[in-house]
């Protein structure tokens, strides 16, 4: 065994090694056997001839851009609902009870798939159609909290002083607001797309339940095929699918490592 | 103050729509109408149906599948993850970032992507799945979470009460117990209860690990009921239970937190 | 008595942090029940000594020894000594009483001493009944306090203490020096203290170990140290001072402003330059008169609670003159020194000095970056050579980009009539700039130097 090996194993670095060993397992391989599935056929042999089976698809690649659609208008009405609320629960002025923000998180401690049919038997209640409105709000409802959380503890931490030098700097509300807080809560806005975004374009089961299965959206897609034993093809949607979640977190990764450069210290 | 009487009011009408749905469930769990928004009149008779034994024997075992699947994937992912920290936290800039990113990929990526990456493991391993893989399944996607709230307890410790340890006479292994165990504690419980949470309201990762030898969580037993057509009457008697059990706990919890800081 | 025995000895001990020299060869005896304060500015070295002696981490070279044992390896919970840290690091989980009692609890005490001894230790920094008080409630002064007693009341052989009242206001720090020289003074163990700040210093030590860029500048009583600066770095960190340059004419006679002043010091040969000092204190000011050796004009004057401090220019060198007497600004005076209040210093170097390389007849390499200089003739390209540049030849640029290297200003020497900057260049190396122009420390600036100032010598083994 070489010496640094050696050395690397006495010291409290090692300690990564269970982790790292369980992350190559259930996290690294299983993400290299999709990309292996989604370019190979039932036999195993190389081939493009799931892609291009998507390509040809009319249906599936509908399919997949509606799920983008309707993903984003959830974000959408997740930010414009939520950001409100969450400036309201931050601000000492307006609301003063941490027990409020508690009572936000509190729903998503009640199975997603209780709260989802809740929400059908609410529709049934008042007796809306069971359609794409109803996905959108059920999906808003579902996801909401996902978009206060992180912009309320940004805005949270956020010193004060720098609402009160804007103000003193001369600006009027407004002015304090879109130069002032909405830049500084930018972290958190990004992180609650994030959050609300990557569940709603993968979901598959709310989107069922929902609309009584008249709307697929690519979630259940990918599930019909593996379900129904297409697993190279699955797997190439899969694959499909990750390569847009990856896209999405590069877009909005901004380097926020500001970790104070404490390794080897113990 | 017209602004703050405008800002309760937006506050408690998106309450009141978060909740709604919840509020339903709860007031049709008195009622013994086989469909959900059917009234038939006040009963109790769901909740004894659900806890006479026998009757709804599924569902109690799902309910007892899902509680002990999320407690054992919530302490092994609480070991691993606060391991993994520590080590994490003791190594140089450019392997922390590598690690970093490997422990960020089950947050980031969707459910089904990692329930489908780890069944084509199952499947590739030809291992037979139930409750050993989902259990597995959970402590993979929990573990991420631990780590990150871990992680920032160990970054804002004084450096030096570890070194202070030391130079009082306690060896490396006493000092992690007596002193740096301590400090991420808090941390290592919130990792705890985020595990907990996310074991048992997970869907998607376990239908895809769960296998079909007949094992139910919670979850999948709600999904396969929903697809047969309805639920079982006993979901909300049982949902209502759940939501009033967490409401109370998280309103003890808060109150002795509120509690502990004017301290 | 054993007084005079060493309790700590380190000897030649060099630390690198990877490419950085954090310390060069550090050689020093600490006496057993001395107070010595290890003195410099950030980044000189001066924690990492400390660091090494308790054990936090391991020399590079060199070997530590205390009381005779050889520890350099020892890991720190083996080793006789304790430390007091600059932010407290008192456990934040326990309660004063488990703090002060961690180390006696982990050497199995029996319960009952523990109780005593904690009493004890509470008492000697005058917090009785703060046992049961939790640590975050106690102020700063409180906690350090908590933090010094669970030190001691291990009953080390040496006390270590890393600028343990940095954090503290300056009340509180005046305090809490007196009470520190008592407990020194009752407990009889020794204390090694590192400080940047020069006051502190010369208030609390019996030894003064001033450091510098790594390497021991100074060893000597506070009065040594002031009285008596060894270079130009420890007489402007200790105190003020006037620093010019100057010229040893013959023993006994310096001259500097033009002017030539009887001194008290020898052996410097003859048309030597050299460093002078005068200690703001020691220079006479009055109405002018025969008595001046120099005259010049009041630039500034401020009160400064017991004197005023003066600045009076001088045929073009401005000297700070500390006085009960107050002079207008603008008023003619005139300035005179005693013979023994001039200090005389040899200089370090009296110009630049690199190793480089001629590249060709008009290029020679070195600081890692080539520069063009007046023809050299006799020598092959690739020979290695000794560059010198002179100090006031060394141009510095504002904008980065316009010198050939870069570098860092990392310490200003005002010098009466010029600056003296060390400025340390990327290339690991000090250039060291004479220049009228104002530059703070830390400024980032361009390095260029040219052809004309670069002197390229053969080396001669």
């Amino acid at each position: 065994m070489n010496k640094r090996f050696l050395v690397f194993l006495s010291s409290r670095k090692s300690w990564t090694l269970p982790y790292i060993i369980f992350s190559a397992i259930f996290v690294v391989i299983p993400l290299f056997l999709i990309v292996v599935y989604a370019f190979t056929d039932d036999n195993g042999h190389l081939t493009l001839a799931n892609f291009q089976k998507f390509f040809e698809h009319p249906e599936a690649i509908n399919t997949f851009v509606y799920s983008i659609g309707i993903a984003i208008i959830t974000t959408l009405v997740c930010l414009l609902l939520g950001y409100p609320a969450a400036w309201i629960l931050s601000n000492s002025k307006l609301n003063r009870s941490k027990t409020m923000v508690v009572l936000f998180i509190l729903p998503m401690w009640v199975n997603i798939l209780v709260r989802t049919l809740a929400t059908v038997a609410l529709f049934d209640f008042f007796s809306i159609p069971l359609g794409e409105g109803a996905l959108i709000f059920g999906m808003v409802y579902n996801f909401v909290p996902f978009m206060i959380y992180p912009i309320y503890n940004t805005l949270q931490k956020m010193d004060h002083s720098y609402i009160e030098a804007a103000q003193d700097l001369g600006a009027n509300p407004l002015q304090v607001f879109l130069k002032a807080v909405l830049p500084l809560s930018m972290p958190g806005v990004m992180s609650g797309i994030m959050m609300v975004f990557m569940p709603t374009i993968s979901t598959f089961a709310i989107a069922e339940l929902l609309t009584m299965n008249n709307i697929k959206l690519f979630g259940t897609t990918i599930q019909e095929n593996i379900n129904n034993s297409m697993w190279n093809y699955g797997a190439a949607l899969s694959l499909i699918m990750l390569l847009l979640i990856a896209a999405t977190s590069l877009f909005s990764t901004d380097d926020k490592d500001n970790s104070n450069e404490g390794g080897g210290l113990w | 103050m017209v602004k703050k009487i405008f800002a309760q009011a937006y506050l408690w009408i998106l309450l009141l729509l978060l909740y709604s749905p919840i509020v339903i469930i709860v007031i049709y769990s008195f009622t013994e109408a086989k469909v959900l928004g059917n009234w038939t009149g006040f009963s109790t008779k769901l909740y004894t149906s659900l806890f006479t034994t026998g009757t709804h024997h599924s569902l109690m075992n799902a309910l007892i599948n899902t509680i002990t699947i999320a407690l054992l994937a919530a302490t092994a992912s609480t070991l691993l993850g606060s391991v993994a920290a520590i080590g994490i936290f003791n190594l140089k800039s450019r392997s922390r970032k590598a690690i970093s990113f490997v422990n960020s990929i089950p947050v980031l990526n969707g459910d089904i992507i990692t329930g489908i990456s780890l069944f084509l493991l199952f499947v590739s391993l030809g291992i037979t799945q139930g409750y050993t893989t989902v259990v597995l399944a959970h402590i993979t996607f929990c573990t991420p979470y631990v780590v990150l709230s871990v992680l920032p307890r160990l970054k804002q410790m004084n450096p030096n009460i570890y070194e202070a340890a030391l130079d009082l006479g306690a060896t490396p292994m006493q000092a992690l117990w007596k002193v740096i165990v301590p400090e991420i504690r808090p941390g290592m419980i919130s990792g705890f209860m985020l595990a907990l949470t996310l074991s048992i309201d997970d869907f998607a990762v376990t239908v895809f690990t769960i296998g079909n030898q007949g094992l139910e969580t919670l979850s999948t037993y709600i999904y396969a009921d929903a697809r047969k057509g309805g639920l079982t009457p006993e979901l909300r008697p049982l949902s209502a239970i759940i939501f009033v059990v967490v409401l109370a706990l998280l309103i003890v919890i808060n109150y002795r937190a509120g509690k502990a800081k004017k301290k | 008595m054993q007084e005079d025995k060493s309790i700590i000895e380190v000897s030649h001990v060099s630390k690198y942090f990877g490419e950085k020299t954090a310390l060069d060869d550090v050689t020093l005896n600490v006496k057993k029940g001395e107070f010595v304060t290890i003195l410099g500015p950030s980044g000189c070295g001066k924690t990492t000594l400390l660091r090494l002696i308790a054990g936090f981490q391991t020399a590079s070279e060199g070997e530590i020894r205390i009381s005779g044992k050889e520890i350099t390896q020892t890991p720190p919970h083996k080793r006789p000594v304790n430390t007091v840290f600059q932010k407290y690091a008192l456990f934040p989980h326990l309660n004063v009483y488990d703090n002060i009692a961690f180390g006696l609890k982990l050497k199995k005490t029996p319960k009952q001493t523990i109780g005593k001894k904690v009493k004890a230790a509470l008492k000697m920094v005058g917090m009785t009944d703060y046992e049961y008080r939790d640590v975050d409630s106690l102020s700063g002064g409180q906690q350090q306090r908590v933090a010094i007693a669970r030190a001691i009341v291990n009953e080390p052989e040496v006390l270590l203490l890393d600028e343990p009242l940095a954090a503290l206001d300056l009340k509180m720090r005046k305090d809490m020096q007196m009470e520190l020289k008592e407990m020194h003074k009752s407990l009889g163990i020794t204390f090694v203290y590192v400080t940047h700040d020069q006051e502190e210093a010369l208030t609390l030590s019996d030894t003064i170990v001033v450091m510098s860029e790594g390497k021991i500048q100074q060893i000597g009583t506070p009065i040594d140290i002031y009285n008596e600066p060894i270079n130009s770095f420890v007489a402007d960190f200790i105190g003020e001072s006037n620093i010019l340059n100057g010229k040893m004419i013959h023993d006994k006679l310096v001259r500097f402003c033009g002017t030539e002043f009887e001194c008290v010091d020898e052996g410097f040969g003859e048309n030597v330059p050299v460093d002078v000092v005068i200690r703001p204190e020691d220079l006479y000011i009055f109405p002018v008169s025969d008595m001046a050796q120099l005259t010049g004009v009041v630039q500034t004057s401020i009160f400064k609670g017991v004197h005023y401090e003066m600045t009076v220019l001088c045929g073009g060198y401005e000297f700070l003159v500390q006085d009960y007497h107050h002079f207008e600004v603008g008023a003619e005076v005139g300035l005179l020194v005693k013979p023994f209040d001039i200090h005389i210093m040899k200089k370090e170097r009296i110009c630049n000095t690199f190793e480089g390389k001629l590249l060709d007849a008009t290029h020679v390499e070195f600081l890692g970056c080539s520069f063009e200089c007046a023809p050299v003739e006799g020598m092959e390209p690739d020979t290695n050579v000794k560059v010198e540049v002179d100090f006031d030849k060394v141009i510095l640029q504002d904008n980065e980009e316009d010198g050939t290297l870069t570098g860092e200003v990392k310490f200003i020497l005002y010098k009466g009539d010029h600056y003296h900057l060390t400025v340390f260049s990327d290339w690991d190396e000090n250039v060291f700039v004479d220049t009228n122009d104002v530059w703070d420390d830390g400024d980032r600036v361009g390095i260029t130097i040219p052809p004309d100032a670069i002197r390229v010598i053969k080396i001669t083994d």
